[in-house]
């Protein structure tokens, strides 16, 4: 059975800057976790430390134990090129591969790890485009350049290029920031309909959304997991001062 | 006002091509023909004849440099942009700078050491060693500068579908910067195309056609070098049409290249 992201004592560095400090949390598999708090409050730097992108930064490091799917992302032996393979991930800015046209973008993942039969990629093209809502857009237009589409557009093609090597888990780095609203309505919608295929943590500035997509939320603040829990009653019904304050527009 | 005075200097800048492009083709037109392109060099005293050869020898030691300067010159220069390392990477940079000034004669006597002596004899390979050596730094440079330019949002969105990052450089991150790197990998072709020091004691040059890459061979800049210096009208009137040959054959190559890379999906410009 699967059971989630589970995390123990989970600290970060950049050089000498602490990050992350004793993060302790379990997200419950095929299920939707908000990550809400301040700008650098160590949210991102967290879910790059599940996926083993945080080490890609010069200077990095991370102490404590990442379980994912019942796997040891930090266990001796264990690859991070493996790592990631089991875990997508979408950035705060679109960012398609300019010089791959839409279908190249969709099979990048899978194509770079070796796979070539045309009929396989197309198939798994077609399935991450109609999962990330994409399909019908441009099914016309497969070979158009990735960034010639809109950026709504592009975002959505990201998400498809991280579903199409059939992940366990997505990350998602604040992923409407840089959209208008009827794209990131788009995306919500998207993340809803994903909902009870694979987990999904999502970081995200705005409360609302957090409120809409996800079934948990975390609190983050200067580098500590304050609150965790239901998302409603995060929001209704906060344990801790800090996360009312948050919540309320009193600071942040 | 300002844009006046922009518009004029930019004018300027284009003049020299100009100016020097009228007067080689002033010059030189009249003895370019079908026989100067196909035909060997005549005796003194005979009319006709053509550069044949040299155009031939200059492919020839442009295609050595390339296939030398060029894999290593675009690998230094990925290595130069992404090493996390700090010292080595900033003395290779350094030394990639002073070699780029490092008069082309010098290099020449450089491969004359190290390819000719030993060897003791002229030879193709020797020039287009010499070449590659001036290639190099400008390589290296350029694609460093490129590989710099192409968002490291890229290189994160490769590593998180996971993939190795030898493959993240080679598939996703010199792509992008393709298109650059051409345009820096043409201005070094250009370069060393109309280079004449370097070859004097290298290619050393030949009236004949290419007998073998460990044989001299003819260059255009050196047949252009030889003809001018003679005494007689009509070799100086080949030098001239040598010289347009030159030019053309380096516009030609260029404008080829910006057709090439200005393709549909081509990434940083």
């Amino acid at each position: 059975m699967a059971d989630g992201i589970l995390v123990k004592q989970l600290n970060a560095w950049f050089g000498p800057a602490h990050v992350l400090h004793d993060i302790d949390i379990a997200m419950a598999p095929k299920a939707v976790t908000a990550l809400i708090g301040p700008s650098g409050c160590g949210k991102s730097t967290f879910i790059r430390c599940i996926n083993r992108m945080h080490e890609v930064v010069p200077g990095a490091r991370v102490s404590g134990s990442v379980r994912v799917e019942g796997q040891d992302v930090y266990g001796p032996g264990i690859d991070a090129v493996q790592i990631r393979r089991k875990i997508g991930m979408v950035f705060q800015k679109p960012n398609p591969f300019p010089t791959m046209s839409v279908f190249e973008n969709v099979v990048a993942g899978l194509r770079l790890a070796g796979i070539r039969e045309r009929a396989v990629l197309q198939e798994a093209a077609e399935r991450a485009l109609r999962q990330a809502a994409l399909w019908d857009e441009v099914k016309d237009h497969l070979g158009k350049s990735g960034v010639s589409l809109s950026g709504g557009q592009q975002q959505r093609l990201c998400i498809a290029r991280a579903l199409a090597v059939e992940p366990d888990v997505l990350l998602m780095d604040e992923p409407c920031s840089a959209l208008d609203p009827i794209a990131t309505a788009k995306i919500e919608e998207l993340i809803l309909e994903l909902r009870g295929t694979l987990t999904i943590v999502i970081v995200t500035h705005n409360m609302q959304q957090a409120g809409r997509v996800a079934e948990t939320t975390g609190f983050f603040l200067l580098g500590e997991l304050v609150e965790f829990g239901v998302t409603r009653e995060l929001f209704t019904n906060p344990r801790d001062k800090r996360t009312e304050d948050y919540i309320t527009g009193r600071f942040g | 006002m300002m844009t006046g005075a922009t518009a004029v200097a930019a004018a300027l800048v284009v003049l020299p091509l100009l100016l020097i492009f009228g007067f080689l083709m002033y010059q030189g037109a009249s003895a370019v023909n079908l026989d100067f392109f196909t035909h060997l060099p005549k005796p003194v005293g005979e009319d006709g004849g053509g550069m044949a050869n040299a155009i031939v020898g200059s492919l020839v030691l442009v295609g050595l440099a390339a296939c030398l300067g060029l894999p290593i010159g675009i690998l230094g220069g990925l290595y130069l942009a992404e090493s996390r390392d700090r010292r080595l990477p900033w003395v290779a940079r350094f030394l990639a700078d002073v070699l780029n000034g490092v008069p082309s004669i010098v290099i020449g006597i450089f491969a004359y050491g190290l390819m000719v002596l030993p060897f003791r004899r002229f030879s193709a390979l020797a020039g287009g060693f010499a070449l590659a050596v001036i290639m190099l730094p400008i390589v290296v440079r350029t694609s460093e500068e490129l590989v710099r330019l192409v968002p490291s949002s890229l290189r994160e969105a490769a590593l998180a579908l996971g993939i190795p990052e030898w493959k993240v450089l080679l598939r996703v991150v010199l792509p992008t910067a393709r298109a650059g790197i051409i345009t820096g990998v043409m201005v070094a072709v250009a370069r060393v195309a109309g280079e004449t020091a370097p070859l004097l004691f290298t290619a050393f040059g030949n009236r004949f056609w290419h007998q073998g890459l460990d044989e001299p061979i003819a260059a255009l800049p050196l047949q252009i070098f030889a003809y001018a210096i003679s005494p007689y009208d009509d070799w100086h009137r080949q030098a001239w049409a040598g010289a347009l040959v030159l030019i053309g054959i380096v516009f030609v190559v260029s404008l080829a290249a910006r057709i090439v890379t200005s393709g549909r999906l081509s990434g940083v410009r």
